[in-house]
């Protein structure tokens, strides 16, 4: 029994056979508890999306690009303020939302493209993401976009949204089929569709609506919840993009006509919050609300100018939409921990990564197209 | 028989087992959802600060209260190992916690506890820096998973194969002595 002795260091008065079986019972209950933490890892279901899946299809699909998002991957850094109106401070006991509040912004505008180099195109779906610091730490971040919804309702039909709409080798182009196959698979995002491709693109940045897509909460002081949606709109009539937008050969036309707006003077946006009623979907961003829904207009965004993304400014922040402040809460959509998971990984794997400079210069590099 | 732990080093101890053993379930669970990933985030934050703060205290508390002697007749090798996972087990229950918000810091992350409550950084802003703590927050983990199992196991082979009194110490259950060891059963 020496080496029974050895391993246990001298079993007290049991026989040989019973210190076999009650190690053999460790052993098993030490398993147990490796399998357990197996489990809630999801190693035992390896087929499930992860947020590492969904970023690697967004590899696969645009290749790696090193140091850049891998969605909205094109971009530049804009500041300005928030004024709030106080007309939501009884909706929401956020600070940010109470009269009179006025608090420095940073932000970036985007398109929805997974290459930083991609040309800007007047279809491209445009993004406003903003960051605002309020008082002992808090903040809200939120990225919104010019869509009236959102083309998908599910994490998982995103991702396969996203591998329908990789290039073909042969044909440099998504093959149709695959994509016609996506949408008999999502009769949701066929009503999306319809409702994304009638809306109007607006000439540029400065004129474009900025939508949450998603639903949030707001919570009042006294704790009264009301679901809402918000967007940024534009306090510039919109102007329809013209046919002579089509053939601007300046590559990031739609970057450089901001910055030269807004070296021009400051641009106002107003925050509109949509305030949904009992019934009204929460869970799913395909849908719009009834048009009738009642509306706040909470404060005016002022952009008033542009940067270069570069070191330790909009280029590394993450516009997490659930970093929100408290009485700003999620909504049931299951788009919005997705994005959040989404964009971490996203995230951690371009900080890690060496950085080179956004092909979206400030001031433009003039002629460099032509 | 060893002397038992004090109540207030057992609570503490049973409490942080809980603790831990749902902090690593709902970290590694967490790094693979998209449904869950907020509702698991958001549970993880104030859970780590927790941690920290019940480890610190326990620390203290074992500075002045010594944990009781192992038995005189366990084998170096097992004394070397119970010491150095202990050693482990204290400096994870703390450094996992802070390089999770030294991480949170790097990568501007508001670190929210619950409601308005947010955590000030403790780390300058930097991807650089956040990308090899975050990094360093997984191996560190699955340490402290390794370490928690190898736990289990020498607690189990304490109260169930050596029956040395060493698990009823921190239990806090008093076994009947068992009879001497039989000479002719341990040659």
């Amino acid at each position: 029994m020496s080496l029974l002795d050895q391993i246990t260091g001298g079993a007290g008065g049991l026989s040989p056979r019973a210190v076999i079986l009650r190690l053999c019972a460790i052993g098993a209950v030490t398993a147990a508890s490796a399998s357990g933490f197996a489990y809630a890892g999801g190693w035992l279901s390896p087929g499930r999306l992860t947020p590492e899946r969904m970023i690697d299809g967004f590899q696969e699909v645009n290749g790696v690009h090193p140091g850049f998002r891998r969605n909205h991957a094109k971009g530049l850094c804009v500041e300005g303020r928030f004024e709030s109106s106080g007309a939501a401070a009884g909706l929401t006991r956020v600070r940010m939302l109470a009269p009179g509040v006025v608090l420095p912004i940073t932000g970036r505008v985007a398109l929805a493209v997974g290459t930083p180099d991609a040309a800007d195109a007047a279809g491209t779906v445009r993004s406003l993401a903003l960051r605002v610091r309020l008082a002992d730490g808090e903040e809200w971040r939120t990225g919104m976009n010019s869509l009236p919804v959102f083309l998908v309702r599910t994490p998982e039909a995103f991702y396969e949204q996203i591998l329908a709409g990789k290039p073909d080798p042969a044909t440099g182009k998504p093959d149709p089929a695959r994509m016609k196959a996506f949408f008999a698979a999502h009769p949701e995002s066929v009503r999306a569709a319809a409702l994304i491709n009638a809306r109007t693109i607006t000439s540029g940045f400065a004129d474009s609506t900025y939508a949450s897509l998603n639903a949030y909460r707001f919570v009042a002081a006294d704790g009264t919840e009301t679901p809402v949606r918000w967007a940024m709109v534009p306090e510039r009539a919109p102007v329809a993009q013209g046919a002579a937008d089509a053939g601007r050969a300046d590559p990031n036309y739609l970057f450089d006509d901001l910055e030269a707006e807004l070296r021009r003077a400051p641009l106002r946006w107003r925050l509109v919050v949509t305030l949904g009623r009992p019934g009204d979907p929460t869970a799913d961003a395909t849908l719009p609300w009834p048009s009738d829904r009642k509306t706040v207009d909470a404060g005016t965004l002022v952009l008033t100018g542009t940067a270069a993304e570069g070191p330790g400014n909009c280029r590394d922040v993450n516009f997490d939409p659930l970093v929100l402040p408290d009485g700003i809460a999620p909504s049931d959509d299951p788009l919005l921990s997705a994005r959040s998971a989404a964009y971490s990984q996203s995230f951690t794997r371009r900080a890690g990564e060496p950085k080179s400079p956004s092909p979206v210069k400030d001031p433009p590099v003039q002629g460099a197209a032509l | 028989m060893s002397p038992l732990f004090p109540l207030p080093a057992r609570l503490l101890h049973w409490l942080m087992a809980v603790l831990i053993l749902a902090m690593l379930v709902i970290g590694v669970a967490m790094v693979g959802s998209l449904a869950d990933y907020h509702t698991l985030v958001s549970a993880h934050r104030p859970l780590g600060i927790l941690i920290l703060c019940l480890a610190l205290i326990r620390l203290a508390y074992r500075r002045r209260h010594p944990a009781p002697r192992l038995p005189a007749d366990l084998p170096a090798w097992q004394r070397v190992t119970a010491h150095a996972s202990h050693v482990a087990l204290y400096a994870l229950m703390i450094g996992l916690p802070l390089v999770g918000w030294a991480m949170l810091s790097a990568a501007r992350y508001p670190i929210v506890l619950f409601g308005p409550l947010v955590l000030p950084p403790i780390m300058p802003a930097s991807p650089v820096l956040y990308a090899a703590l975050r990094g360093l927050h997984t191996v560190l983990a699955y340490g402290l998973a390794a370490i928690v199992l190898l736990h289990l196991a020498a607690a189990l082979m304490h109260g169930l194969v050596r029956r040395d009194g060493v698990l009823a110490s921190m239990t806090g259950w008093r076994q009947p002595a068992h009879p001497a060891p039989d000479a002719a059963l341990r040659r």
